[in-house]
């Protein structure tokens, strides 16, 4: 346990000392947005269809760009190595690290949504439907994310192949996450999306780490 | 229970057993597919509704069946090979899987032409029509993955993976899919009834199923000898067998 917490508090100081490269994604994400409105127009009944949309496309591929870094350093100086030989189970701190990897580059763009929804001009109730959303949704990004980070991480061209592998896998959560906005948009339930992405982050949270744990091991022979 | 399986994590047995297979595949393959292709192009009888255009159903409905048996196929191949570390079912996943990009692809090729004569349109976001697309994404992505790596070995291990992420979010698509598209537009254009079809019209379908995975099982089993061949190029049995073939064709 001791270990876990150690592993959390470097990753996070790890992080808040390189804040340059955890604000690239963040510009992103902002840059992003705000050229779908100079695209399609500024009239506000479009961008409030086609909102929770874009800022759902938009965390997806701002996340994978953050996802990157996840593994990465800790593979290229052989600290990774280290965590596969000590004592800790792999699997829990590969969750640990998906943890602080969360908190420090998907947090931030759930922080900035508000100014967004203002961007898009999202009603109330949808911007609500949107956090909730946000909040349950991404961290299945990052747990499915890390599974695919793992395996590339040995190579040197990752991105792009990333983005081919988890695409197509983020899709049911696309679908819900905006069909709950749509539902809020039109004041009705939309407990049963929110369970639903639920679900399906319980699932991940269950399996993923081991995933991980496997993935990382297949990279480092 | 599984013994009679353990020789053939032995690349030569396999190869054998591939060589022994193949004439039955693709000659049987062949006759069936050609019986049934003719038989459903030429002589089932025509549709009352959709005329000849539905004839298309001999290609496309064998096509769209194989796809996801393909991928089970590859997904379970993955899993056999991670689980018990058995080194040809990772060749067999690799030698699966562009087949089953293929056949996805010739799906929604076929679906596009008989969506255009039949609901006026090439593509719709029909539930089925997304979630092959999708389908066809996660071919690819198990194929690229696999091509990535320098190391075959690892590789497999890394597209193993993946396919299983894939064959766990599969159900999870198709059925997100289906809601979203319930959701966001009623049944239109896209309702046409399954008629349960007649017996003339059925037979040379089921033929066509039938001929399609007995090929793709014959390309299947060459592909995996060429995958054998590869890997295990510098075996003496390899060697042994290149010198037989030269000596072979050079007495002809």
């Amino acid at each position: 346990m001791a270990a876990l917490m150690a592993i959390l508090k470097r990753d996070l100081a790890l992080a808040y000392r390189q804040r340059a490269e955890l604000l690239q994604p963040m510009m992103f994400f902002v840059l992003v947005i705000s050229l779908f409105p100079l695209a399609v127009g500024p009239e506000s009944n479009t961008l409030q269809v086609i909102g929770p949309g874009v800022i759902w496309v938009a965390a997806i591929l701002s996340s994978l760009l953050g996802l990157e870094r996840l593994f990465r350093d800790d593979f290229q100086d052989g600290s990774l190595e280290q965590l596969m030989l000590s004592t800790t189970p792999l699997a829990m701190a590969a969750l640990i690290k998906v943890l602080a990897h969360w908190l420090t580059s998907i947090l931030p763009l759930i922080l900035l949504s508000p100014l967004l929804a203002l961007f898009l001009h999202l009603s109330e109730p949808m911007y609500w439907a949107l956090l909730k959303t946000l909040l349950l949704g991404t961290p299945i990004l990052s747990l499915i994310g890390a599974i695919a980070v793992g395996l590339t991480v040995g190579l040197n061209r990752g991105g792009v192949l990333l983005a081919l592998l988890l695409l197509p896998v983020f899709i049911p959560l696309l679908i819900f996450a905006t069909s709950a906005v749509e539902s809020a948009s039109m004041q009705l339930q939309y407990t049963a999306q929110l369970a639903i992405i639920g679900a399906m982050f319980l699932f991940s949270l269950a399996l993923a780490p081991f995933a991980i744990a496997y993935a990382l091991r297949v990279s480092q022979t | 229970m599984w013994k009679w399986l353990h020789p053939y994590a032995k690349t030569e047995r396999t190869y054998h057993l591939c060589q022994s297979l193949l004439p039955w595949f693709s000659l049987l393959g062949l006759l069936v597919i050609v019986v049934a292709t003719v038989w459903g192009l030429a002589f089932a009888p025509t549709d009352y509704q959709q005329s000849e255009a539905y004839r298309i159903i001999y290609v496309h409905v064998p096509s769209a069946v194989l796809s996801k048996s393909l991928y089970s196929a590859m997904a379970i191949a993955g899993f056999v090979g991670l689980v018990w570390q058995v080194k040809t079912s990772f060749m067999a996943m690799v030698a699966l899987a562009p087949i089953g990009a293929t056949v996805t692809f010739v799906s929604l090729i076929t679906g596009a032409a008989w969506g255009k004569p039949m609901w006026g349109t090439w593509w719709e976001w029909d539930a089925r029509l997304t979630s092959q697309l999708i389908l066809l994404f996660l071919f690819l992505g198990v194929i690229s993955l696999y091509k990535a790596f320098e190391d075959k070995q690892q590789a497999g291990k890394a597209a193993g993976v993946m396919a299983l992420v894939g064959v766990i979010n599969l159900p999870i698509i198709h059925y997100s899919v289906e809601w979203w598209n319930t959701l966001h537009q009623g049944a239109t254009i896209m309702k046409f009834d399954k008629p349960s079809m007649p017996a003339e019209m059925l037979w040379p379908l089921l033929l066509a199923i039938l001929g399609w995975a007995l090929v793709s099982g014959a390309i299947f089993l060459i592909r995996m000898q060429n995958e054998i061949i590869r890997r295990e190029i510098k075996r003496p049995w390899v060697v042994e067998l290149a010198i037989k073939n030269a000596s072979a064709s050079k007495g002809k």
